[in-house]
């Protein structure tokens, strides 16, 4: 990302889209995502939203807590209702508009991924922001694709989930798409700054996966949403990357840590009781992958 | 102009007069050649509209869901399975209250796959909360895609446009085509007062509580039950405006006064055989036969299925001797769907006539002329001797 556009808190917009007093838990990660992202989406935006975490946040009828007008769609459909929107758009004169699908990993990487990889494939010009707690927070904790591995879900219950994270954003950049990038709830800036640019890249399909940590799901209290946030990516576990038209990058914090030497996993995992169960054998291994995945960065 | 072309056609023409903006589809045997006629009006740019190559019936649903509330005029077909795909989304749309169209070119329903006509494919959607209205040929087809957008732009709910699959979508007839001119006087530009727009934003389908809630401004809201039952009062009250519609649209285009039942020769009927789609047509020969043979018969093909016309089937039916219902569609492990639904409009009638239901023609099985003549004898001469179950006629085994 260049360095002389990053934004910083001092010239953050003071504009909220978000109206205070929305109904997400104490501490919630999507409450800083969902705000930070819809700061830099601005007023000219239509949502798409499937059922999740989000649709709880957004009040309940005839209540909500967004300034911007929304659709609320069912669960497999999000990159198929953006397209619809983005359609309207175009047919009815408004094609400036962004549309927006903003969507949890279950909806996005599990039962979404159908029409995901429809509307990539299509080149839709839709932006696609997934918020990734990393289980079926809403529904009470259920494992979900990108669930990585080890984790005590409410159906993983005894010995955690077996398979490792489904690597969501690889596979939406397998389809090449101009612009794909991964955030932080933690790194608000780093995510304001990518929304902006896939704002600038009007035209093609633009894709978000942020890193999204969420307090009653993987049991830690509240006030450390960004601290956890935070260690998920100095442990090299989370990146924060993007990918322009093709060209892959680290960003924020992540490129700051090529080089130098990261904070074992371990530090992560000991943070949240939904690592409780995690043998020393799995920890190798993840921290195996991470040093693997890393060399391959520095190389 | 008089033109001859396939049911698919007949439909795809009324959808470009219908001034559709956005169109998406999936491909599915036998309603293709009616989205790839709609894709060659829109590459060739007869068809200024937005076409959705969608990777799915369920996107394809998703798409005109999100196209409509976002203020576009939208239109999708489908088939059997495809249709079934939908569900999900089917009842999405009418809770949201779309004003969208869908032709399905009906078809039987696997497993196993089969991809001749039924009508099982569209019965089992009957309680979605959409309209259906079905088609006896082609000009039908055609009248029915340009109603059917009046008629959902004016209640605000979807309506299904079915017609026989292979039998109408790929058999070629002569029908009128209308003027543009005609048709933007009958069906006026799409515009809803709600709409995704940033200028007045507005949350729709979210969250509902089972009790009703007030809104920031102190006016209480309905809960979902509320908005159920208004859904079920506008289905009903869009009887009232089929008929209105069939009226305009006679003053038009010249065709109308049968909005609910095309009757053949049923003035002096005692028996009156009921059925949907091309059928009704098929049995005018089995009709003229028996009328030559003394008997007083006629048939009635009924156009509207849901809402379910119950006042305009009384009216036609009370006072006759007997009703045979064929029906190429059960609700399994009962009767015939429409069977149920006649009987049903008919219990509240002082005097009612006996009602038999026969089955016929599931999977595509041919339905022989002679076939019907046999069935239709004998509910006439042997009325005691058929129960209440469904008759089966053209079985093989």
């Amino acid at each position: 990302m260049d360095k002389d556009k990053k934004t910083t808190i001092l010239n953050l917009t003071d504009e909220e889209m978000v109206n205070p007093g929305n109904r997400a838990c104490s501490g919630c990660g999507l409450g800083i995502v969902y705000r930070t992202a819809l700061k830099a989406l601005g007023k000219d935006t239509v949502l798409a939203v499937p059922p999740s975490c989000l649709t709880v946040l957004q009040g309940l009828y005839p209540v909500a807590a967004t300034k911007l007008p929304c659709v609320n769609v069912t669960f497999a459909s999000t990159a198929a209702a953006a397209t619809g929107v983005r359609a309207a758009m175009r047919a009815t004169g408004r094609d400036h508009l962004n549309v927006v699908a903003f969507a949890g990993d279950g909806g996005t990487g599990d039962i979404g991924i159908q029409a995901l990889s429809g509307a990539c494939e299509r080149g839709e010009d839709i932006i696609y922001i997934c918020y990734d707690n990393e289980a079926y927070m809403n529904t009470g904790v259920q494992r979900s694709g990108t669930t990585p591995k080890g984790v005590m879900t409410t159906t993983t219950p005894i010995k955690g989930k077996i398979q490792h994270k489904k690597d969501v954003p690889s596979i939406i950049a397998a389809h090449g798409i101009s612009y794909v990038a991964t955030a932080s709830a933690a790194y608000p800036l780093d995510l304001y700054d990518k929304v902006k640019k896939a704002v600038s890249m009007k035209g093609g399909t633009r894709y978000i996966h942020v890193h999204t940590p969420c307090p009653s799901g993987w049991g830690f209290a509240p006030r450390y949403s960004v601290k956890i946030g935070k260690l998920g990516v100095v442990t090299g576990l989370f990146d924060l990357y993007e990918i322009v038209n093709g060209e892959f990058s680290l960003t924020g914090e992540s490129a700051k840590s090529v080089g130098k030497e990261r904070t074992p996993v371990t530090e992560y995992f000991k943070t949240q009781r939904r690592f409780s169960g995690l043998t020393q054998e799995i920890i190798d291994e993840m921290q195996g992958i991470i040093d693997d995945k890393w060399a391959a960065y520095t190389a | 102009m008089h033109v001859i072309e396939s049911g698919n056609v007949a439909a795809a023409t009324g959808v470009k007069l219908a001034r559709v903006q956005v169109i998406a589809a999936y491909p599915i045997t036998p309603q293709t050649p009616l989205t790839e006629k709609l894709s060659e009006f829109v590459e060739g740019g007869e068809l200024p509209a937005e076409y959705i190559p969608v990777e799915s019936e369920h996107s394809a649903m998703a798409v005109c869901i999100a196209a409509s509330t976002a203020g576009a005029r939208a239109f999708t077909a489908t088939s059997a399975n495809g249709l079934l795909y939908m569900n999900e989304q089917l009842h999405w749309a009418a809770g949201s209250r779309l004003p969208l169209v869908m032709c399905v070119a009906n078809r039987g329903v696997g497993a196993p796959w089969t991809v001749w006509n039924d009508h099982q494919d569209t019965i089992s959607q009957r309680d979605l909360g959409w309209i259906q209205l079905y088609c006896a040929d082609h000009q039908q087809i055609h009248d029915t895609v340009l109603k059917a957008f009046k008629l959902a732009e004016t209640v605000s709910i979807p309506v299904m446009v079915c017609y026989d699959g292979y039998l109408l979508s790929h058999t070629y007839m002569p029908f009128e085509l209308p003027e543009q001119e005609e048709v933007d006087a009958f069906l006026p530009p799409f515009a809803p007062t709600h709409f995704l727009n940033p200028e007045a934003p507005r949350n729709f389908n979210s969250v509902t509580l089972p009790d009703v809630r007030p809104d920031l401004h102190g006016n209480t809201a309905p809960g979902y039950m509320e908005i159920r039952k208004t859904l079920q009062g506008d289905l009903r009250r869009s009887l009232t405006e089929i008929e209105a519609i069939d009226e305009a649209f006679g003053e038009i285009f010249g065709r109308s006064g049968t909005p609910f039942l095309e009757p053949y020769c049923c003035d002096d009927a005692d028996y009156v055989v009921l059925c949907m789609g091309s059928l009704s047509y098929q049995l005018h020969d089995v009709i003229d036969t028996l009328r030559d043979e003394g008997v007083k018969i006629g048939v009635m093909g009924l156009k509207v299925y849901r809402p379910f016309p119950d006042a305009a089937i009384r009216e036609a039916l009370c006072g006759r001797k007997r009703v045979i219902v064929f029906e190429k569609a059960l609700s399994y492990g009962n009767q015939g769907a429409l069977y149920a639904d006649v009987k049903s409009a008919l219990y509240s009638a002082e005097t009612r006539p006996a009602v038999n239901n026969y089955i016929l023609g599931l999977g595509g099985r041919e339905i022989k002329t002679q076939h019907l003549y046999d069935a239709l004898t004998e509910s006439i001469n042997n009325e005691a001797a058929i129960g209440d179950e469904p008759q089966w006629i053209g079985l093989k085994l």
